[in-house]
């Protein structure tokens, strides 16, 4: 199946952005070899170079690595992981508070609505 | 190294018109680059003068950098955008004609194919649907081991499903050095899997830029900046 991609974003930022989801929910573990540049280019039918740079970009936030001869791997260091975590956590709830403005409610009425919300499926 | 393709000043005219007009580009090796622009902008004649079938009226294009003659035919596979296979023969047959014809052509590769997408080789080619008989094309160009592909409307005539395996196709078929030039209005579809656009507009280069260039600058897709450059 062709990875969704959106029309206005840059196709290799959101290559990247696939491949930290992929780590992040599992598909890959720490450690993992990750699949060739070709074989991924192929699964999500993009261009080979696009895919290429998207994993040497990764490569340069350290989330990848590799290995001259045996390919690379997703990087084994916990820290770097739980911090890449974080900062995606983060932006999707920046970007839902956005939202929220967009539709009238301030910061404490949001706030508010996320706690009732919560206690109701609670119930 | 040489480019694959270059045009310097490169220049067509049809009697008084200008179907090509001091044309300069240089495709480098390994990328898939889209050659787009409306009807009449000058796409297939382009083409025609890269396989020679069309001379210059001025300027020069290069294959490899030769003009396109008997030497640069070996290291092009061309897709021309209408049927010009023998209807009488069947489809072994044909693929029996390319592998003696060129030496880089695979047969192995070219079954494979075949067989992925269900056609039967024992079938006259006057049998076939034009969406069928626009794959075996596909199939014959792509089981080449060429430098540059050149594909003129390669996805035009075929279904979603089809166009997904023929777009499929050209990224598993094309190796690392070799250059895919593919021309079409279907930009949506193919955008994805190429490197670097071109847009041609009444013969004459208005854009030469990589997809990801184009939607960093103009936070748009290839689509909708042709949709805005090219409006009627």
């Amino acid at each position: 199946m062709p990875w969704e991609l959106d029309n206005d974003r840059p196709i290799y930022l959101q290559l990247m952005e696939r491949i930290q989801h992929d780590i992040i929910s599992g598909v890959y573990k720490p450690g993992d070899k990750i699949p060739s540049v070709r074989d991924l280019a192929l699964d999500a039918a993009v261009n080979p170079n696009t895919m290429q740079k998207a994993l040497s970009e990764l490569e340069r936030n350290g989330l990848v690595y590799s290995q001259r001869t045996s390919g690379r791997f997703i990087t084994d260091d916990e820290e770097l992981l739980k911090n890449m975590k974080m900062q995606l956590a983060t932006e999707h709830i920046r970007q839902f508070f956005e939202q929220m403005h967009q539709l009238g409610f301030s910061d404490d009425e949001t706030l508010q609505m996320i706690q009732e919300t919560l206690r109701r499926e609670k119930q | 190294m040489k480019p694959i393709l270059e045009c310097r000043g490169l220049t067509k005219k049809y009697g008084s018109t200008f179907a090509l007009y001091n044309l300069n580009i240089a495709l480098e090796r390994g990328q898939i680059i889209g050659l787009l622009g409306p009807n009449g902008s000058g796409k297939t004649t382009l083409i025609k003068l890269a396989n020679g079938l069309l001379r210059p009226s001025g300027g020069q294009i290069l294959i490899n950098g030769s003009e396109p003659g008997v030497e640069t035919k070996k290291i092009v596979s061309y897709l021309p955008d209408r049927n010009y296979l023998g209807k009488h023969m069947r489809v072994d047959e044909i693929m029996a004609y390319y592998n003696t014809f060129y030496d880089n052509f695979s047969l192995e590769r070219a079954s494979g194919m075949l067989d992925a997408l269900s056609i039967d080789p024992r079938a006259r080619l006057s049998s076939l649907s034009k969406g069928t008989l626009e794959k075996v094309q596909l199939i014959l160009v792509m089981s080449r081991e060429a430098d540059l592909y050149i594909l003129d409307e390669p996805i035009g005539g075929v279904d979603p499903a089809a166009r997904d395996y023929i777009l499929h196709t050209i990224l598993t078929n094309y190796n690392e050095n070799a250059t895919v030039l593919i021309s079409t209005h279907l930009i949506s579809d193919i955008e994805n899997v190429l490197d670097h656009v071109i847009f041609l507009k009444s013969g004459q280069l208005v854009l030469n830029a990589s997809v990801d260039e184009i939607r960093t600058q103009h936070r748009k897709s290839v689509d909708a900046l042709f949709r805005e450059v090219f409006k009627c």
